[in-house]
């Protein structure tokens, strides 16, 4: 079955935990694991902080938006801004690369991304927002008989 | 659910227990709260006591990155104990086990450190 949602929401710190409360609520359905979860939870974490932080430069009165499909047991989530976009992708995708160094950031965001999804795709432009796509295959519910 | 930060001292050392979850929201308030702390007298070393900690993510690393390079230059040492297995996760992918060293009770974590518990 295909089943789809959208949020829209203020670029606004507190909505980081609202994001990923929200999102962990609706692939529940899925039956996860904990670990898959928590997985889910920490990469959409890690995208809307990006977005608050490096797209909008911690401007609260910007939008970011969030779009999950589930399909049978695999997990879509697109999360997206309009903000200043990535000049340089692979740079920035580095494991412990960071543009602010002065905000005491890890430069973990991608790398935790990559290593708690399946597939990650980032499409960015300067001036013109960037798109975060994440996919997860969940595995396969343990109850067959319902 | 948001972050509550319990600190307390033990001889030379600040006790850093935290309860709930971590993130770029709450790592701000994490950050004056411990530093402010660490500024009281004779404090040298710290133990960061995640067994109430449900969420974690990278902007955590940060804070704890960030405090562990103060606590160095002063001769300190960072003890992290009693961690939840999808916490321990980021400190592995992130390498920071290499730097701070991980006792599994807050009383393994005094002994090594020379505190009586």
């Amino acid at each position: 079955m295909r089943n789809a949602m959208n949020l829209e929401f203020s670029s606004v710190s507190a909505n980081e935990s609202f994001a990923r409360v929200t999102v962990a609520a609706f692939v529940s359905q899925l039956d996860p694991t904990m670990d898959e979860l928590t997985e889910i939870k920490t990469v959409v974490s890690e995208a809307v902080t990006n977005a608050i932080i490096h797209g909008y430069n911690n401007d609260e009165n910007e939008k970011i938006y969030i779009e999950c499909t589930l399909d049978e047991d695999v997990v879509e989530l697109i999360i997206r801004d309009n903000g200043i976009g990535i000049d340089d992708i692979d740079e920035a995708i580095q494991p412990l690369y960071t543009s602010k160094p002065e905000l005491e950031r890890s430069g973990m965001g991608f790398t935790i991304m990559e290593n708690f999804m399946d597939k990650v795709e980032v499409i960015s432009n300067p001036g013109q927002g960037t798109i975060v796509k994440l996919i997860k295959h969940f595995t396969k519910s343990k109850t067959l008989c319902n | 659910m948001s972050l509550s930060v319990h600190l307390t001292t033990k001889e030379n050392v600040l006790l850093v227990r935290l309860e709930g979850e971590l993130d770029h929201h709450e790592a701000e308030k994490l950050k004056k709260e411990w530093q402010k702390a660490m500024k009281q007298e004779n404090l040298q070393h710290v133990i960061l006591n995640l067994e109430q900690l449900s969420f974690m993510d990278s902007s955590g690393l940060g804070v704890i990155l960030g405090r562990y390079k103060e606590i160095k230059q002063t001769g300190g040492e960072m003890v992290v104990c009693s961690i939840s297995p999808a916490v321990k996760r980021l400190f592995d992918m992130s390498g920071l086990f290499k730097i701070i060293r991980l006792e599994e009770s807050e009383a393994f974590a005094l002994q090594s450190l020379g505190v009586a518990s």
